[in-house]
């Protein structure tokens, strides 16, 4: 495992885009461009899946299963038995 | 019958300023170094900044004084509204993150505060790093108010008020090393006392150059590690945490032959073989800790690291002490 960041759990269905390009305007990592109508999945691997696009995509087109990616928090979640990680930071 | 004259008055709004006080620095200066993390705080509710009137601006922010002041401090000569959320004083990423800085406390606030009696138009501008939390569209359901996400940086605002578009380079988030700089007091004063701890015992238990590896070792984690986080090869924080434990040990190592004159080769080897196994596993799982704090891993890449390298800093921590007390020990 020579970079456990080149796969993550981000997808999408150009199918369903409606075109707002919502997708675009929130990523904070340019994941997504505007190829004219269609939203286009150009930079996967820079996905940070913190949820954005999904959050904000009307029509589902997004699916990414997001969370911290906090070993800290992850380590606390597992010790104390927690499903879900949370971070306490500020 | 109840009494709505209360409800009848005009919406209240909270005076601010975009000037930063002397105690609002001191405020960010111990919020930087962690005293009372969480204390950090402001009223949620709506701000008036400047002599905003019914066309004037709406910003949504957290009430965390960083985010907050940020906000405010470069929205100088403008005149505005701040909606201030209820995030229990957790900055605007972090709280969309964890769901507190969300649609539903945006909905409430906007009741609470009744937004929609102040101002005429009906448009929120969001910062861009909130939009984990928030869905847009329902807002807009729930409220009639538009949500428009500005840029990453509040520090781009002006810029963006400009046409209400932000370039690409506004909507990138970015990872500089002034932002990873001030993330440092931070982890090294949680880690200090037990640092400390450690080093004390070791003092008495090994002598000065096992309690100071100890500070080495914590301190290349937490403070070196930052700063050289783009240039240390490789990709995985672990493994970049290894290479750099691995150059600070090397002096240790090397001096556990000088240490003891007395002592046989092996006892050295030993030692010196110990201190290079134990101290990378330290630095390496501060490393690996240190993904929270930035602006770019993903969960699904920690995870994977946690279980590909927990199991190998454990053993190499494990082995490498053992090796050091028992050879100090056969002594």
């Amino acid at each position: 495992m020579i970079n456990a960041y080149l796969e993550n759990t981000l997808a999408y269905d150009p199918k369903l885009c409606n075109g707002c390009a919502m997708c675009v305007v929130v990523c904070p990592h340019a994941v997504f461009e505007m190829d004219g109508r269609l939203a286009r999945l150009v930079r996967p691997q820079a996905c940070m899946e913190c949820g954005a696009c999904q959050v904000n995509c009307v029509t589902n087109a997004i699916a990414v299963e997001s969370g911290v990616g906090c070993a800290s928090a992850m380590i606390r979640a597992a010790l104390t038995g927690k499903k879900e990680a949370s971070c306490d930071c500020s | 019958m109840i009494d709505i004259g209360s409800i009848k008055s005009r919406p209240e709004t909270i005076p601010t300023t975009s000037r930063l006080s002397r105690s609002d620095r001191w405020d960010h200066f111990m919020a930087r170094i962690g005293v009372r993390r969480s204390e950090h705080r402001i009223e949620p509710g709506l701000y008036a900044l400047g002599k905003p009137g019914p066309d004037s601006p709406v910003f949504v922010t957290s009430n965390y004084t960083l985010s907050f002041d940020a906000l405010r401090s470069f929205l100088s000569g403008i005149d505005g509204y701040i909606l201030v959320l209820d995030t229990r004083g957790i900055n605007v990423w972090c709280a969309a993150g964890k769901g507190t800085f969300s649609t539903n406390e945006i909905v409430l606030r906007v009741m609470i505060t009744r937004l929609g009696e102040v101002v005429r138009h009906r448009r929120l501008i969001l910062p861009q790093l909130g939009a984990p939390g928030v869905a847009a569209h329902e807002v807009k359901k729930r409220t009639g108010f538009w949500v428009e996400y500005g840029p990453v940086r509040a520090s781009d605002l002006t810029e963006y008020l400009k046409d209400h578009q932000a370039t690409a380079e506004m909507r990138q988030v970015r990872f500089t090393l002034r932002d990873r700089l001030v993330l440092i007091p931070v982890d090294v004063i949680r880690l200090l006392l037990p640092m400390v701890a450690v080093a004390v015992v070791l003092y008495f238990a090994g002598g000065l150059a096992l309690s100071l590896a100890v500070i080495a070792a914590v301190l290349a984690g937490t403070a070196l590690f930052p700063i050289l986080l783009p240039w240390l090869p490789t990709h995985n924080f672990s493994t970049k945490g290894f290479i750099l434990g691995g150059l600070v040990a090397l002096p240790f190592s090397l001096s556990a032959f000088l240490a003891h004159p007395g002592w046989m080769w092996w006892q050295h080897a030993g030692q010196a073989l110990g201190l290079l196994l134990a101290m990378p596993a330290v630095t390496a799982f501060i490393a690996l800790n240190f993904t929270g704090s930035t602006t770019f891993t993903s969960r699904s890449g920690v995870k994977r690291e946690m279980y590909r390298y927990i199991p190998a800093m454990a053993w190499t921590f494990g082995t490498g002490i053992l090796l050091t007390v028992f050879f100090a020990l056969v002594h």
